[in-house]
């Protein structure tokens, strides 16, 4: 027991901080705060998986999580029925046709020797599928996104439960990084980050621009839920029945009727978000669980160990006749698959889907920065490394607010310097973020909770 | 066609090729992937506009040139030593204990965030515009008027500006990384680090001054793009990709590979993504005028060209275009 205290230790600090954040703010802040913290923990699993296991390293992790936000709205969002009579059936033969382009590739490089012939075939194929698509997509786009363009505009999705996309975001995120792995892991560690983070902005760029498809940057909003309404919540008897019963003595305590059904009225506009935000929390929380135990199992079984094997010295692992070049792309796919989860879970909770929003600096260095702080290599570090960081870009700006204003209180209010740094105060997070992590990797590199190797 | 193509094309690729040889630079001597090189270019820029300010409101110009062009050489100064102190307080300590590369581009990301936070502090997350000065060299009504032709010519003095500084930037670091005896000696230690140790170069000395020449080329990038665009500090971070597409293509490492990398960046980018249509309304006869924009791709995928370029050099030609030499 006493080699986990630390770690023990560490989450209970983390839910204190929780805890306070909702004492004195508010509980709807802390439960946000905890919903975030529990969709970037299984970020940093998905990273952990890559960079701790393995030693890949992976900046496209943005692009990963934005699949799996469309995995959502593709998912949920009811079909656009007219959208699908204009154009549908062009689209459809359109990913017939570069099916095809592929196929027809991999035929071509499997019949024929390597020769400029072959090259030439190959351009031709490409250059005659880009000529047909055009002709037919074009049109067809355009018929798409005229239709209801202010609601809609595009084909829509298939209607299902939103909680289906959480794994068929994991199966999108899986087929990029398959592409993505066949084609780049053979690069070196730095080519290989700088590759997966521009790769990462293309298939922004698609999702941003294909207003068929994802509505671009006119966003989707109003997604369903797999949990209640507030406002259903708040015209049912039995949870207004609940918050009266949860706080019958403060209730008590007012004396006029027309009084007290007014703060009744708040404590249920109230108790609504966060017993929305909780349930969502609760789902988070069995996703997270879920993920960790197959993670841990992972890590100690003999594949873990051949993955660290291949992590700390890929010779000789490839000598001990370990395919270092496929277990590389497996745990590509099985670290990208977990990130898409994570976006399928975020668009979830915010019920919207924004491909605006989606930019490198919190999508792929932020979740970066909580791998190395909570320490790579070890599942708990990788979490509470999410809920760390998570933490402070979040309360950064407040402790930040409060400091400044704590140290120029024996300054006038008009002054010009009080009121440019209370201004930028939100950026103080970027600084927090940065010396943290300087001051980890140059004190502590192995993170907050270090890798631990069992010895049996 | 030479008008929305050709010039901006060359000004653009001006910017990249800088910020190109920049990030090969710190690749070839101090061996890491500098993630930080767009918020240290919008760090220097910070200075200049904020020195430009300050000199307009002593009413200090250069008449029709941008005041920003005198604060150059101050803010390079700030940028120098700027990254000194990052470099004596971050880098050095994983230099000495020669840490991997990947772990030297995970402290760039620190310093990303940062460098991006005291510039938005300073100065904000705003667009800021600090040109001054003429706007146009040859506005598009004057050129009908000299040569007759019914299409405008319009060239930005900035675009001039940016030209002209970059050769004249570029040629006196070719002259001086090939010709004086730092530049030499500053070759071979990216060459080959032990020999170069053994043969009595002072190590400290070689990392100084590329941090000093990275500073420079930093500083005049960023001042230049500000001055034909504007200054935005996430527009900058955004920069920082076609930058490493630029250097990478023309083979990291490789100050003459990345300069070309840059225009090479460029010049795609405006190339396939411009609206043909006018082209061939001059070429085509007048019933076979095209009906569509004729672009081959549309603008919303400036920035998905240069990676796709980017990606497929990686696959085909990992070393870039330019390879073999070593800077």
């Amino acid at each position: 027991m006493r080699q986990y205290a630390n770690v023990i230790t560490a989450y209970i600090i983390m839910i204190i901080l929780i805890i306070l954040v909702g004492v004195f703010q508010s509980w709807n802040v802390a439960l946000s705060i905890l919903n975030f913290c529990l969709v970037s923990a299984v970020m940093t699993m998905g990273a952990n998986i890559q960079w701790g296991y393995a030693g890949l390293i992976n900046f496209g992790i943005m692009g990963y999580t934005a699949l799996g936000g469309l995995a959502a709205v593709l998912i949920s969002v009811a079909p656009v029925q007219e959208a699908w009579a204009v154009g549908g059936l062009d689209m459809i033969v359109c990913l017939g046709i570069i099916v095809g382009m592929v196929f027809s590739i991999r035929y071509v490089l499997k019949k024929i020797q390597k020769s400029k012939k072959r090259n030439y075939i190959i351009a031709a194929i490409i250059i005659f599928g880009l000529i047909v698509l055009r002709i037919i997509a074009g049109p067809a786009t355009e018929h798409i996104e005229a239709v209801d363009p202010a609601k809609t505009g595009f084909l829509g999705g298939l209607g299902m439960p939103i909680l289906f996309s959480w794994i068929v975001g994991a199966f999108f995120a899986a087929g990029l990084a398959y592409i993505v792995g066949k084609v780049a892991l053979g690069l070196r560690a730095d080519y290989l980050a700088i590759a997966t983070l521009l790769i990462s902005e293309i298939v922004i760029a698609v999702i941003k621009h294909e207003d068929w498809l994802s509505r671009g940057v006119k966003n989707v909003i109003g997604l369903k839920r797999p949990v209640p309404y507030e406002v259903d919540l708040q015209n049912s008897t039995w949870f207004i029945d609940l918050v009266e019963k949860f706080h019958s003595g403060k209730l008590k305590l007012i004396n006029s009727l027309a009084e007290r059904q007014d703060v009744l009225n708040q404590l249920v506009i109230e108790a609504s978000s966060v017993y929305v935000k909780l349930c969502l929390a609760g789902l988070f929380l069995i996703v997270v669980i879920i993920l960790l135990i197959i993670t841990q199992k992972a890590l100690y079984s003999p594949w873990g160990r051949m993955m660290r094997a291949i992590r700390d010295n890929d010779e000789a692992a490839n000598a001990m006749g370990k395919n270092v070049v496929k277990e590389h792309l497996l745990i590509f796919i099985l670290g990208s698959a977990v990130v898409g989860i994570a976006g399928a879970m975020m668009v979830t909770h915010d019920g919207l889907f924004t491909p605006g929003s989606y930019r490198p600096m919190r999508y792929t260095f932020l979740i970066w920065v909580m791998v190395i702080v909570g320490g790579s290599g070890n599942n708990f570090g990788a979490i509470l490394g999410g809920f760390v960081v998570w933490f402070l870009w979040v309360e950064a700006a407040p402790i930040a607010l409060f400091l400044i204003n704590f140290f120029t209180s024996h300054l006038p209010e008009t002054n010009a310097l009080k009121i440019h740094l209370i201004n930028t105060a939100p950026y103080f997070r970027f600084l927090t973020m940065g010396i943290g992590l300087l001051l980890i990797m140059r004190y502590r590199p192995k993170g907050i909770i270090p890798e631990k190797i069992v010895k049996q | 066609m030479l008008n929305y193509i050709i010039v901006p094309a060359l000004s653009y690729g001006s910017q990249l090729a800088l910020g190109a040889i920049f990030v090969t630079l710190i690749y070839g001597i101090l061996r890491f992937a500098n993630f930080a090189t767009g918020d240290m270019m919008s760090f220097g820029t910070m200075f200049a506009v904020l020195l430009t300010w300050y000199f307009q409101s002593l009413g200090i110009s250069l008449g029709v040139l941008p005041t920003a062009l005198l604060t150059i050489p101050f803010a390079i100064i700030m940028m120098i030593l700027y990254m000194l102190i990052i470099d004596k307080l971050v880098f050095r300590y994983y230099r000495i204990k020669k840490s991997p590369p990947v772990q030297l581009a995970m402290v760039s990301i620190g310093v990303l965030f940062v460098t991006q936070a005291i510039v938005r502090i300073i100065i904000g997350p705003f667009d800021r515009r600090f040109f001054d000065g003429e706007r146009f060299i040859l506005k598009a009504n004057e050129f009908k008027e000299m040569t007759g032709l019914n299409e405008g010519l319009t060239i930005k003095s900035t675009q001039v500006i940016t030209i002209v500084v970059t050769v004249i930037v570029v040629s006196i670091l070719f002259w001086f990384l090939n010709k004086t005896k730092t530049g030499k000696s500053m070759r071979a230690y990216s060459d080959n680090e032990d020999l170069a140790l053994l043969s009595g170069i002072d190590p400290n000395k070689v990392v100084m001054i590329t941090w000093m020449i990275a500073g420079v080329l930093a500083t005049i990038g960023g001042v230049l793009y500000g001055l034909d665009k504007s200054f935005k500090p996430f527009v900058y971070f955004n920069n920082m990709l076609p930058i490493f597409a630029a250097a990478i293509v023309g083979g990291i490492g490789n100050p003459f590979g990345a300069f070309l990398g840059g225009y090479v960046i460029a010049f795609a980018e405006i190339f396939i993504t411009y609206a043909y249509k006018k082209f061939f309304m001059y070429l085509l006869p007048e019933s076979l005028e095209p009906d569509t924009l004729m672009q081959l791709l549309s603008t919303d995928y400036k920035f998905a060209v240069s990676f796709s370029i980017l990606v497929i050099v990686l696959l085909f030609r990992p070393t870039g275009i330019f390879k073999g030499k070593v800077l």
